[in-house]
């Protein structure tokens, strides 16, 4: 240890043995060699299983036909693709759960988070009951709930709820209209990307102006027009090159538009409500590490009650917010593989359930589930750090 | 400097040594399970008439009988079993890391099973083919009326990939809706969320006495695939493979040869050399396989005959009344054939 | 001077200010806007609220043993009461329930000393709650020993196995946490990184692939011949999981320990673990206990994830349970019952935290 204070050096030489930097280097060996030790073992066992029982090793099934049909695909797939496709198929369907979960649970914790902090009593009462109903019942029980209680109460597909009648909710699921895109659609992303960068520009620019002058524009709703208002406008003026296809009962199923299967609502409610509820707690605690002297300041310049939030109260906070929140997002992620209950097609669902049933093969299939997710944990946390950096500069 | 990590190097040399020092040469399973004194046995997680637990936590069902067949040839007592429940994806996992001495659970024999998985299918307990339970407000009478339908499946079985294999081949389209137990499969089919449940059609008998209105819901006539279910054991221990095969064998013999429970004690005397072979009174058979000479009257005697077993688990004398049809002897108009005790 | 010896009185708070109508407008209708958002959040309650209540309490059945007595509209709570043995207790053996009896009692005892402030001689019941009553619970639950019969583990389930999920994991989890914090503070590299690599390891993927991996892989890594039960396959993979999250809640409870503390125990010649065991740690536990019973929560959550892997927890039971024929159709009751159980445990454990979090921060909070 390095704390320890070094030994005076006249005297006898000390024993090796109470030199600490040669005993650290001895530790560090034996603990190598204990870990190898176990390594080998673990892998000659393996080794001696997999061949004395004649298990086939090795990732070649990945080129072997799957055979099984998967409901929900992102991409072109059929029984008769590989099982290294269903691996992708997999992959993207739990990349989808997780996105979509990820933009929920944050905007109901922040919705929630800042509703718990209202002077309102009755209001934070509510968002108070709220965190602690939700975050104190297992997830996988929520899911069964939404899944088996309530998905499960949903009309057949004769009896379709419908709105509009053109999107329409049964036990099947939740059928919505889907957009056919003609030529000359191309110009509608054009058009919202234009707007995207605008946007940035302008509040860039807002900012700048701000600084120099004190004068600001409300940047964000004009932001926010500019993204909804471009693609609309053109739409409009290019003649509507799009057609919706609604989707209709035709023999036992809707057929055509969107297709959302309840496994996949099930999912998508009961994460994004679990994890809402602790990115609630988050923002609570963030904007309370706020000292309330920065509040009474800023109030006593006069700002009106949301710019206070907005320009002193949460840039601060997020540097208190964004570390745990990232490791929330994890969580969903992570836990979006409890989707395998429900049968979503998910990457623990099809690939390490499914394809590790039909060929066997273990070891491989949940070594690649389990590179999978650390991938996706190291990305995360890395883009994560990096933000944090950029928020974190802001400090002086 | 720390003592911590020498802890930690202690700790792992010693498991490193323990299991290094555990690692011995295979013994064969006859030998471990006389020394355990129960044969280990994997089933189902409940599927009734083949493997469930009756209202007493008893274990019934014809893969059940299998077990019992196995302990009465072995230890002359056909309790002594240790049932292991497993679903579908742990089950050959259990088998081929020894934590179950023989599955019996409803597993379909298939060539990748046999080969690549390092098992042995030691013989056919019941004669399947998969098949198609619709509600009859469908109003559908076969299963070429089902493009486009929603279809409940278990994860992991064959029936899964023969229903694609069919829907492919009739090129017809349906959305395959998985679940892990049969109980999540056919609670998905209750609750409408599919308008088919696919499976062995004796699971779909077992299945449909477990829903609410059975009457509601009718087995289409269609089987679309072979589905020889049976015992299966790991390879490389041809004893132990002798012995779960041979007491399949000896059930189907039994009745053949006109042997039941209530009978088999007057049978001691018969006249007949292969009623006297079975039941080892002019010859020791058992001791091929490291048995007594006993060893099929213990199981007749204490698990009865192949007639026996089916009727009382899946046939007219339980819940799920499935005809013997194919199961039926050779002579009898089925294809059940076991070799001849010589 | 003085003219006036005697206090004045003191006079009530102006009449606007004090009392409910004051306080309502103070707390509910400040504003238009805080009126709206009062009115829509009653609209949303009564929304919420007056079905649940007419469902489960006003219209329910509540006495019965079979699906028949269930006449009414509400909630048939008479499936839970035909089912509450086997939502505690698995399946089992109803002779030898008291063996489980006796163990919840002891736990329940040694937790609510050691929970409870005023009670004296902490120490020695956490050293027998740690390490003596796993022993016990062991002995008595599984049997085998002092004439009790063997109860095999695939009988344990319902609320019963839960605890011992959590439980076990926890006070096996603990001591690996914290070596795997103290080796992730070390200056030897190798250990570090090893530290390191473990923890990152472990908290990075899902349980479920863990408990997959414990309950498929773990066999093919065992020397040919030797199997592990499943449930304790299942506890190795929840301890390894957990021993990572409790790392970095050690971790965290040491960081919190300001340097000079160990540099003072260095100066006055302790060795590593004296500085650790004496100093450090005792200082750091005590600031880890709200984080340590946090992780308790969330594992204790967490266990119901076992049945994926067809052990029966209480979540696992209750929906075998719903499967039953003669029960069909009472799915909303089972997981009301079960969220319910699962709720009353982790929302008093997550009061105990935040109390404890208050007691430990006594700083100038507004």
């Amino acid at each position: 240890m390095s704390a320890r204070p070094k030994v005076p050096t006249q005297g006898p030489k000390p024993p090796f043995w109470r030199d600490p930097a040669k005993r650290a280097l001895v530790f560090q060996l034996l603990l190598v060699a204990g870990v190898a030790a176990f390594l080998l073992t673990i892998i000659g066992n393996t080794q001696a299983n997999l061949a004395a029982r004649g298990i086939t090793t090795g990732f070649g099934f990945l080129n072997d036909t799957a055979g099984f049909g998967i409901v929900q695909t992102l991409i072109d797939y059929s029984s008769q693709s590989t099982y290294g496709r269903t691996f992708v198929v997999g992959l993207l369907n739990t990349l989808l759960v997780g996105g979509l979960g990820v933009l929920a649970a944050t905007i109901v914790g922040f919705i929630v988070g800042i509703a718990r902090l209202s002077p309102n009593w009755l209001i934070s009462r509510l968002a108070n009951g709220y965190i602690e109903i939700f975050r104190n019942i297992p997830l996988l029980l929520q899911i069964f709930f939404w899944y088996f209680a309530v998905l499960r109460a949903m009309p057949s597909a004769r009896d379709s709820m419908s709105f509009g009648e053109v999107i329409f909710l049964n036990v099947r699921g939740l059928y919505l209209p889907q957009p056919l895109f003609e030529s000359g659609f191309g110009l509608i992303p054009l058009a919202f990307v234009v707007a995207i960068v605008a946007s940035i520009a302008l509040t860039i620019w807002n900012k700048r102006r701000h600084e120099a002058t004190g004068k600001r524009l409300p940047a964000g709703w004009i932001s926010l027009a500019l993204i909804v208002g471009l693609p609309l406008g053109v739409l409009v003026v290019t003649g509507v090159p799009v057609t919706w296809e609604v989707p209709e009962l035709r023999g036992f199923n809707f057929r055509g538009g969107i297709t959302v299967i309840p496994e996949f609502l099930a999912l998508w409610l009961a994460l994004s409500i679990y994890t809402a509820s602790f990115i609630a707690e988050i923002v609570r605690s963030g904007i309370q590490a706020i000292s309330h002297g920065q509040t009474e300041a800023a109030q006593a310049l006069s700002l009106p009650q949301g710019l206070v939030l907005r320009l002193v109260v949460i840039p601060q906070a997020l540097r208190v917010i964004i570390p745990p929140l990232t490791s929330q997002y994890l969580n969903l992620i992570k836990n979006s593989s409890l989707a395998t209950a429900i049968g979503y097609p998910d990457l623990v669902s099809v690939f390490a359930g499914t394809t590790l049933n039909q060929t066997g093969q273990a070891i491989e299939v949940i070594a690649m589930t389990m590179a999978v997710y650390l991938t996706i944990s190291l990305l995360v946390s890395m883009f994560m750090n990096w933000f944090n950096a950029r928020v974190a500069l802001v400090e002086r | 400097m720390s003592y911590k990590n020498n802890k930690l190097v202690m700790l792992t040399s010693v498991a490193a040594l323990v299991l290094g020092a555990s690692a011995t040469t295979q013994a064969a399973t006859l030998d471990d399970t006389r020394e355990r004194g129960v044969v280990q046995c994997g089933v189902s997680d409940g599927l009734p008439g083949f493997s469930a637990p009756d209202d007493q936590g008893e274990w019934q069902g014809i893969d059940v009988e299998v077990c019992r067949a196995v302990a009465a040839a072995v230890f002359g007592d056909a309790e002594a079993v240790r049932y292991v429940p497993l679903n579908a994806v742990e089950r050959f996992t259990a088998l081929q890391s020894g934590e179950v001495d023989v599955l019996s659970r409803n597993t379909t024999w298939t060539t990748t099973r046999d080969t690549t998985l390092g098992l042995n299918f030691a013989g056919v307990t019941f004669y399947d083919g998969q098949g198609f339970m619709v509600s009859k407000d469908l109003g559908v009478s076969s299963v070429e009326e089902l493009d486009g339908a929603a279809i409940c499946i278990q994860a992991g079985t064959t029936t899964e990939l023969n229903v694609a294999d069919y829907f492919r081949a009739h090129d017809m389209q349906f959305d395959p809706i998985v679940f892990d137990t049969s109980e999540q499969t056919v609670g998905g089919f209750e609750a409408g969320r599919c308008d088919v449940l696919t499976s062995d059609t004796s699971q779909l008998a077992a299945l449909r006495i477990q829903l609410s209105d059975p009457d509601n819901a009718m087995i289409l006539p269609e089987v679309i695939s072979k589905e020889p279910l049976g015992p299966v054991v790991r390879q490389g221990d041809d004893q132990w493979f002798n012995i779960v095969k041979w007491s399949l064998f000896a059930m189907l013999n039994a009745e053949e040869l006109g042997i039941s429970s209530d009978n088999v004690d007057e049978m001691l005397n018969s006249e007949n050399p292969n009623v006297a072979r079975l039941l080892g009174q002019d010859s020791n058979f058992g001791e091929g396989m490291g048995l007594s000479a006993d060893w099929a009257y213990n199981i007749i005697s204490q698990v009865g005959n192949y007639a026996e077993i089916y009727d009382r688990n899946v046939g007219m004398d339980s819940p799920l009344q499935i005809e013997r049809g194919i199961n039926e002897l050779w002579n009898n108009g089925g294809i059940q054939y076991a070799p001849p005790v010589r | 001077m003085i003219h006036n010896r005697t206090m004045i009185e003191a006079r009530p708070a102006p009449s606007g200010t004090i009392g409910p109508i004051a306080w309502l407008r103070a707390n509910l209708f400040s504003g238009p806007i805080n009126s709206i958002f009062t009115l829509l959040g009653l609209y949303l309650l009564y929304v919420l609220l007056m079905p649940t209540i007419q469902w489960a309490l006003i219209n329910a059945d509540w006495i019965g043993t079979s699906r028949e007595d269930c006449s009414r509209t509400g909630a048939c709570w008479v499936f839970i009461n035909a089912r509450i043995g086997q939502f505690i207790y698995g399946l089992y053996p109803g002779s030898e329930i008291w063996r489980v009896n006796l163990t919840f009692v002891t736990f329940a005892a040694l937790i609510a000393w050691l929970a409870i402030p005023r009670l004296p001689f902490k120490h020695w019941v956490a050293a027998v709650a740690l390490l003596g009553f796993p022993l016990f619970a062991y002995f008595l639950l599984y049997g085998g020993h002092f004439g009790l019969d063997v109860v095999e583990t695939h009988r344990w389930g319902g609320l019963m196995l839960t605890l011992v999920l959590a439980v076990v994991g926890m006070v096996a989890a603990l001591p690996i946490g914290v070596l795997l914090a103290l080796g992730r503070r070390s200056h030897m590299p190798i250990v570090k990184s090893f530290c390191v690599v473990f923890i990152e390891f472990w908290r990075g993927v899902p349980l479920i692939t863990v408990l997959f991996m414990a309950s498929v892989m773990l066999p093919l890594f065992m020397p040919t011949g030797v199997s592990v039960d499943r449930l304790v396959r299942a506890l190795i993979g929840i301890t390894l999981f957990q021993s990572a999250y409790m790392a970095e809640v050690v971790r965290g409870g040491l960081q919190a320990i300001p340097r000079g503390q160990e540099e003072a125990a260095a100066a006055l010649g302790m060795n590593y673990w004296k500085r650790m065991g004496l100093i450090v740690l005792p200082q750091a536990l005590k600031m880890m206990i709200p984080g340590i019973v946090n992780t308790f929560i969330s594992l204790f959550k967490d266990t119901t994830l076992v049945m994926i892997i067809g052990l029966f927890d209480l979540l696992g039971i209750v929906q075998a349970a719903l499967s039953d024929s003669r029960w069909l159709g009472f799915s909303l009751e089972g997981y009301i019952f079960a969220g319910l159980m699962f709720w009353i445990f982790c929302f008093s454990m997550s009061r105990y935290s935040q109390y404890l979090e208050r007691k430990l921060h006594t700083g100038h909070k507004r």
